[in-house]
């Protein structure tokens, strides 16, 4: 039987030698014309075993999971960020997506001290500060209130925050693999909320994780208020342990560490509690050598997926280019892409559906030649928030700020089909 | 038994001992007996907290040194609690360890082209380092200093970033507001729908945008990018 490399499974580098040693130019590339067949195709003329043996009966899998011949597509670490895996990230492989929808099993994560495992007889929510009657609450307590779906994306703020000096690492998966959208099942926060009787000088809540960090963020009670869910599920299951199980918070269209998992405490005041997650993190530092606090929301952002470092081109003529688009102020309207570095630009096709804070899909069906491309995408939001180029936003903010870095990413795809991750002057 | 019977006999067994339970343990109140919940509130669903629940998770403190508990603790005994538990990753000095935080140092360092930013240098207020290490350090023993050791790690803190010049400080909830932090002032509200108003308002070019770009930095010169080969094993 043929031996199945799915050409994801290369790295880089073997890609890179494999290029030099063919020589240069298309080496990698196949010209993608029909009609080539010398020969009549094996896999049609002969019976292969799958066609011919009986394959795995139900209940092989009791929990499916993918095909053996994806298990390139996984979330991957870039180990050198930071100093122990129970406080760290991985990364979401959005070239290997397509819809709207991120799988469970590939959301990215951050933790701030490992994976707490809870059963969810034993977790608890407290309400508590300025409100009437404080409260505890069962997750079957939660689970009789009413509840509701929505499908949002969740952006680290400091996705992309490699790259604030120049191009670092080369692929989307790290890049921009911070982020996932997901549909999530729960209940308003505003509802438990008035179960406690908010007091009159409320105003800001403090959100607490159950896990080993104490994670602690504050939150305005009108955000809080308006479209904030305490979600129990995702895509239609339970959450999974490493995105908060049993409870987590939702915070549409603000950035990640504010959706506060393994939720165990709200507590209600009239001021925000200044936390290191809110003061030495997660605020913004300028040139200046002032810094941005409370930058909740997510700025219009895009960007190309395939082709991109980890997804070369493999034929010339018809090709897909494919991308996301995200804004956390509303509904993404329109996405332009550039093949030239960003001298001319056309609007791509978005496709699927079109959702307020969620990622969007977009395509490029196009003919390529095996002509060097500079590929970008630039995303325009509801509000006519358009998405700045990387030194647009750096004669803004310097490149000292780690967060919020939604500019243009520029992928070089060279003749042999490769792309790398450039920075343009 | 066909399977049909066979669900039959699961549902009534599974009566029996739904009824069985319920004889059983009478005691259980459903959840609208908690009379005051249920006609304050909407659904009436959940309980009150007590008192010793809310002490127990409510370890929160405020700027202005609100939730702070009785207690104090000085340099001295900051350092030696520090040098047992703290100092495997942050340093004896809080310069840190590989890539573990610096703790001290770094001011005036907010401009230059490599910041190093500390709760000496960047952190705005006190009561966040009160807050953050009573709630999550020691790293992997969370919630084991008492208030007292707490008070003393954060004198020491103080006194690694010269904030408190005196080794015979004592931090307590009486002089813990006195406190001032050197880049409190440095923080601003969130601003960029008005300094970043220009991202909204340009109508996007589209053709002949800008000169024939020139490519000045590559991410595969950096080589930092972990391979195709370093994701975890996956069987």
């Amino acid at each position: 039987m043929q031996k199945h490399r799915p050409p994801g499974n290369l790295s880089r580098r073997a890609l890179l030698s494999a290029a030099a040693a063919a020589g240069a130019g298309l080496a990698g590339v196949r010209s993608g014309l029909a009609g080539e067949a010398a020969k009549p195709d094996p896999l049609i003329t002969e019976v292969q075993d799958w066609q011919r043996y009986l394959g795995d009966g139900v209940d092989k899998r009791p929990y499916g999971s993918p095909s053996k011949f994806e298990k390139h597509v996984i979330r991957r670490d870039v180990s050198w960020l930071t100093a122990s895996a129970e406080s760290s990230v991985n990364f979401t492989p959005l070239h290997e997506l397509d819809g709207i929808i991120t799988p469970s099993g590939l959301c990215f994560e951050r933790h701030h001290g490992g994976v707490a495992e809870i059963d969810p007889a034993k977790h608890r929510l407290m309400i508590n500060g300025l409100v009437d009657k404080p409260l505890v609450f069962t997750m079957d307590d939660i689970k009789r209130m009413p509840r509701t779906s929505r499908i949002h994306f969740l952006e680290c703020a400091a996705n992309s925050g490699m790259e604030w000096r120049g191009a670092q690492l080369n692929g989307c998966q790290f890049t921009h693999g911070m982020v996932h959208n997901v549909m999530y099942t729960g209940v308003p926060l505003k509802v438990l909320l008035e179960e406690a009787g908010l007091r009159p000088n409320a105003m800001w809540l403090m959100l607490e994780g159950g896990d080993a960090s104490g994670m602690n963020r504050s939150l305005p009670l009108e955000k809080g208020l308006n479209d904030v869910l305490l979600a129990f599920a995702m895509n239609g299951e339970a959450l999974r342990p490493e995105q908060g199980y049993p409870l987590r918070a939702v915070i549409p269209g603000w950035e990640g560490n504010l959706w506060v998992k393994w939720l165990r405490r709200i507590e209600v005041g009239d001021q925000p509690w200044q936390t290191r997650e809110e003061t030495s993190k997660y605020t913004d530092l300028l040139a200046d050598g002032r810094s941005r606090k409370h930058t909740f929301v997510m700025d219009a952002k895009s960007v190309v997926t395939n082709p991109s470092p980890q997804a070369p081109l493999k034929y010339r003529g018809r090709n897909v280019l494919s991308g996301f688009a995200w804004s956390g102020r509303g509904t993404v309207t329109r996405v332009d892409v550039s093949l030239d570095g960003g001298r001319n630009w056309r609007t791509a096709r978005i496709d699927g559906p079109v959702l307020d804070k969620s990622m969007t899909r977009f395509y490029l069906d196009f003919d390529w030649g095996g002509e060097e491309l500079m590929v970008q995408s630039r995303a325009m939001d509801s509000t006519g928030y358009v998405q700045p180029a990387k030194s647009e936003l750096r004669k803004v903010r310097g490149v000292n700020s780690i967060y919020h870095n939604n500019g243009i990413q520029t992928w070089l795809v060279r003749g042999n089909g490769e792309s790398e991750n450039v920075e343009l002057g | 038994m066909s399977s049909w019977v066979r669900l039959m006999a699961a549902g009534a067994f599974a009566g029996l001992c739904a009824n069985g339970l319920a004889l059983a343990a009478p005691a259980e109140k459903p959840q609208q007996a908690a009379g005051v919940a249920a006609k304050t509130s909407k659904l009436g669903l959940g309980r009150p907290a007590l008192p010793e629940e809310i002490a127990a998770w409510d370890t929160d403190i405020r700027p202005d040194g609100r939730g702070l508990p009785v207690g104090r603790g000085t340099v001295k005994q900051g350092d030696e609690i520090f040098q047992e538990r703290c100092a495997a990753c942050h340093g004896e000095f809080g310069q840190g360890a590989g890539r573990w935080p610096a703790l001290a140092g770094g001011q005036g360092t907010l401009k230059a082209d490599r910041p190093d930013k500390t709760i000496g240098s960047f952190w705005p207020d006190l009561s966040t380092v009160y807050d953050y290490i009573k709630r999550a350090m020691p790293y992997g023993n969370a919630r084991s200093l008492t208030d007292d050791e707490t008070y003393a790690v954060v004198a020491f803190l103080l006194s690694l970033n010269d904030i408190v010049k005196d080794d015979n400080f004592e931090l307590s909830d009486r002089n813990f507001n006195s406190i001032r932090m050197p880049n409190a002032s440095a923080f601003f509200e969130d601003d960029r729908e008005t300094s970043e108003k220009k991202f909204w308002t340009k109508d996007p070019c589209m053709a002949n945008c800008r000169d024939v770009p020139r490519i000045t930095g590559r991410a595969i010169s950096i080589d930092v990018t972990p391979d195709g080969k370093s994701g975890p094993k996956v069987d």
